[in-house]
């Protein structure tokens, strides 16, 4: 683990590998087969939430396959932010398929369409919707200081 | 299978939306917000801003934002290339009541301030060079940049005699 940073890019191909899932999850529909892939996606989301984003598959296939054919990238990016928006993919996807398991058949097909849109954003605009979330989060909650 | 696919079409399209959208808000300079820094009643020294001759640029920033470390060096090069301009990050979780009362809703939020300490623009977004130089020129104006669109109620206080210019 680096203190220094990642590439920048890594967690936007990332996303970009995640939304195709999160599609297929949708053009399922309600189902077994839709709710495995999202369980999927919700394992990787959780393997991101606990060693970075860089430490998942998406993150492996980015260093092995793409990050070779690319030039360095123009500065590095701290890694707790993509950290922090794969927290937000773990809890959306998770409550899919935690409502998917109790019988809720619609739920996985609705939180794979919100986590969808938020990773579509992220790779193609570099918008991280849980970053910026976080202070309207923060806000709900009582100030500790200040 | 074609009401998925419909779904799917609409999330492209909602995601296009929101993108452009977005992309759009970037770093784009404002006027400012209702408040105790637009009626220049805030003790800046209290959050450790010492205010600069000309513009102090007022950094909001988090620790869980990327955009926030580009916007820090891009106003930081704009300080320290121009005299009497300073630039100070202040920490979201370590200010939230002062948060509160500017309605900072995002990181990054930029605070663009006159000698006196008033707030006269604000940007949130990743702030670029060319954003970053226009909001300058707007806090030498001291008065709110030409694209901004006051809220209602701005006319109302003391900022009344800075004129939006054509």
């Amino acid at each position: 683990m680096t203190t220094s940073g990642i590439d920048p890019r890594g967690p936007r191909f990332g996303a970009g590998v995640t939304a195709v899932l999160l599609a297929v999850v949708v053009l399922l529909g309600p189902g077994v087969p839709g709710l495995v892939v999202l369980t999927v996606v919700a394992l990787s989301f959780l393997l991101g939430t606990l060693r970075g984003a860089e430490g998942t598959w998406q993150g492996a296939l980015f260093k092995r396959l793409v990050r070779p054919r690319l030039a360095s990238p123009a500065e590095l990016e701290d890694r707790r932010p993509p950290r922090f928006a794969q927290g937000v993919g773990l809890v959306v996807t998770g409550v899919g398929v935690v409502l998917g398991l109790a019988g809720v058949a619609v739920a996985v097909p609705v939180a794979a369409a919100v986590a969808f849109v938020a990773a579509a954003l992220n790779a193609a605009v570099g918008l991280c919707l849980g970053c910026e979330m976080y202070l309207l989060l923060r806000r709900l909650r009582p100030a500790s200081a200040g | 299978m074609t009401v998925q696919l419909a779904t799917l079409g609409a999330l492209l399209v909602l995601t296009a939306a929101i993108g452009l959208w977005w992309s759009a808000r970037q770093g784009a300079v404002r006027a400012p917000a209702r408040g105790a820094a637009a009626e220049g009643g805030l003790d800046w020294a209290e959050y450790g801003v010492a205010l600069g001759s000309r513009t102090t640029f007022v950094q909001f920033s988090a620790e869980v934002c990327a955009p926030c470390r580009a916007t820090a060096r891009v106003l930081g090069e704009l300080a320290s290339a121009h005299p009497g301009v300073t630039h100070r990050e202040l920490d979201v979780d370590e200010n939230l009541g002062l948060v509160r009362e500017l309605s900072v809703l995002r990181t990054p939020t930029v605070l663009v301030l006159d000698p006196s300490g008033r707030e006269v623009a604000r940007l949130s977004g990743a702030v670029s060079r060319t954003q970053a130089r226009e909001a300058l020129a707007a806090g030498e104006r001291g008065a709110p940049a030409p694209h901004g669109v006051p809220e209602p109620g701005v006319a109302n206080h003391t900022v009344t005699n800075n004129e939006r210019r054509a």
